[in-house]
């Protein structure tokens, strides 16, 4: 997404289309060129880092398109310089082949009517807290890493194993609010962070038959069927320690502790705060619950549809109670976490809702607005432009043929700075006109005018 | 009633933050001291500068500006506005010969009934130690007797 112009009903979008380098009209998805490619790097995005992939291959399964798209960073055809193995084209099936080495970005522009910001989260970078290990610690995964693990279609085909790629854990910690309701990091709640604790907990128990240590602020399973699961756990036999952990270690506290344990333990410290002392647990893996946080450009984005972000930085809705799907911005709404922390029930209902929320725009026609918005009386503008920058909603233009400048009233959202900053008084601000609001300086105050003390 | 100065002060607030916060207040049944009245904007960025002089050639004591939270402004940004505008406020005043005490720009979101009470709570207290402003108001309009009588 490059750029966002107009207004309801009428926005040009032009979007920046990165090229897949292979052609969308012919390929057939057959997956040839996938098996024939022979390059294999790590993927980050889709595996978390800890499965693979091929240097032409599916973004992840059930994508749409589901076409391979090729990584001009990894294809020797790109980094090689002598011209590559072109073997994905050498044994693409389809008349004309359907790899396009040679495909380029395009622009491409879009007239819609109205936009949903879908644009999700990023995961908290378990790195940012030294003291849990990741990243220098083999064994400390994060959450993700572990989904992936869990998953039978996975890079380990659904087995929990350490970094190793074969021992099983013995015993698994997992690290609740990793990120979040942290003051040194994020404040907020991730929302979804306990019950996906709980989730791996299960999971690790049922697949390894581990020791699983939870440890956590409070649980928070508001939701339905959710303080069920929480009570299940719990009967699985998994142990829940109330603490905030201090630290993940591989360094023993004593010799003692030394031969006790097998090398390469790690050693989750921690206080017990229902039981009210220190513990110091020996684990085989530490599972980090690394929380949610805004996309790291969501501010930006924000700003190009002109809606604002909260201080911890997701969207701001139009109300946080009434109308937590539209935005200030007339035909922008948002949907899922771009908003907040939400899990799947609450981003697939608001999604729902965001597309009915579209539709009875495009079945309208028209729109009503809220009467309250500014508007330019020309003969008295003199052309000064003071107002121009004023705008964050992009509504004040300036008429380059008669000098004035001009207000659209669809994008207005009537906050009246421009009103308060014309000097010429030339802006009209409807419900809150400088009239209207001395009038109303004048009532209030109409009782109270002493008379002045002569001294 | 004793003789205590009780100062008039006019309030601008924002109709998402701080008016909502005194509607809070009102309805938490929070108390705070009855010498403000209070005039709701859209948006702090809607306050005109004049609107402070008005206020204090028609007899305020004080004026107190409330917007939401940096950051947290419904139209994004003209809280900051209203800040800067502030800024050039007080220089002004303050060559008019009004105290910075009479002019206050204070953050109370929705939730903050509470700490907005106590907002103008404080402000009430220092407007009354610095005393009436005594700035030369317009002759009150009077109300002419009818004379010669009704027929």
């Amino acid at each position: 997404m490059e750029k966002v112009e107009g207004y309801v009903g009428n926005y040009t979008v032009t979007i920046k289309k990165k090229p897949r380098y292979v052609d969308e009209d012919v390929c057939t998805g057959c997956g040839i060129c996938v098996e024939k490619c022979p390059v294999l790097v790590v993927d980050d995005k889709f595996e978390a880092g800890i499965g693979y992939r091929k240097a032409i291959y599916w973004p992840f399964a059930q994508a749409v398109p589901n076409l391979p798209v090729l990584d001009p960073d990894t294809c020797t055809y790109y980094i090689g310089g002598k011209g590559g193995c072109k073997a994905c084209e050498k044994f693409c099936p389809t008349v004309p082949n359907s790899i396009l080495f040679d495909q380029k970005e395009q622009r491409v522009t879009l007239n819609v009517g109205n936009i949903i910001l879908a644009t999700g989260w990023d995961l908290f970078d378990a790195r940012r807290i030294p003291q849990y290990g990741y990243g220098r610690l083999a064994n400390v995964f994060t959450n993700l890493e572990l989904e992936r693990m869990c998953n039978a279609a996975g890079p380990t085909g659904g087995k929990v194993v350490l970094r190793d790629g074969q021992t099983a854990p013995r015993t698994v910690a997992i690290v609740h609010c990793v990120g979040s309701r942290d003051r040194n990091y994020n404040r907020h709640c991730s929302a979804i962070c306990c019950m996906q604790s709980l989730k791996t907990a299960h999971l690790v128990k049922e697949r390894t038959g581990a020791e699983v240590y939870n440890f956590y602020i409070d649980i928070r399973t508001p939701g339905k069927e959710y303080d069920e699961f929480y009570q299940r756990v719990l009967d699985d036999g998994v142990h829940f320690v109330r603490g905030k952990v201090a630290e993940v270690t591989d360094i023993p506290f004593d010799p003692a502790e030394a031969s006790r344990n097998e090398a390469g333990t790690l050693y989750v410290q921690v206080e017990d705060t229902l039981a009210g002392l220190q513990r110091r647990i020996p684990v085989d893996m530490v599972v980090l619950s690394a929380g949610l946080e805004p996309r790291r450009d969501s501010a930006a984005v924000g700003k190009t549809f002109g809606i604002a972000c909260s201080t911890s930085g997701w969207f701001i809705e139009k109300h946080a109670k009434m109308d937590p799907i539209a935005t200030m911005t007339e035909g922008v709404f948002v949907a899922g976490c771009a908003g907040g922390p939400k899990d799947i029930p609450a981003s697939v209902s608001q999604g729902a809702a965001a597309a009915a929320r579209v539709l009875n725009y495009i079945r309208q026609g028209e729109l009503a607005l809220e009467p309250v918005r500014a508007s330019v009386l020309e003969e008295q503008c003199s052309g000064c432009r003071i107002c121009n920058g004023l705008c964050p909603f992009n509504a004040i233009s300036f008429v380059e043929e008669r000098k004035v400048t001009e207000i659209n009233a669809a994008l207005c959202q009537g906050c009246g700075t421009c009103v308060a900053a014309c000097p010429a008084g030339a802006i009209q601000g409807s419900g809150f006109s400088n009239e209207q609001v001395m009038a109303q300086i004048e009532g209030l105050l109409r009782n109270f005018a002493r008379e002045p003390e002569v001294v | 009633m004793s003789d205590r100065f009780e100062p008039v002060i006019i309030g601008f607030t924002c109709n998402w933050c701080s008016y909502r916060a005194a509607d809070l207040a009102g309805t938490s049944r929070i108390k705070y001291p009855p010498n403000v009245r209070l005039i709701r904007l859209m948006c702090t960025g809607r306050l005109d500068p004049t609107f402070v002089l008005k206020a204090f050639s028609e007899g305020a004591d004080g004026v107190l500006i409330a917007g939401c939270h940096p950051g947290e402004c419904h139209y994004l940004e003209q809280n900051y506005k209203a800040l800067r505008r502030y800024q050039l406020m007080t220089r002004t005043l303050a060559q008019f010969g009004i105290v910075p005490e009479r002019l206050r720009l204070t953050w109370a979101s929705a939730a903050e009934g509470a700490r907005f009470a106590e907002e103008i709570a404080t402000m009430v207290e220092e407007v009354r130690q610095v005393g009436p402003l005594n700035w030369p108001t317009r002759p009150v309009p009077r109300v002419e007797q009818a004379s010669g009588g009704a027929a």
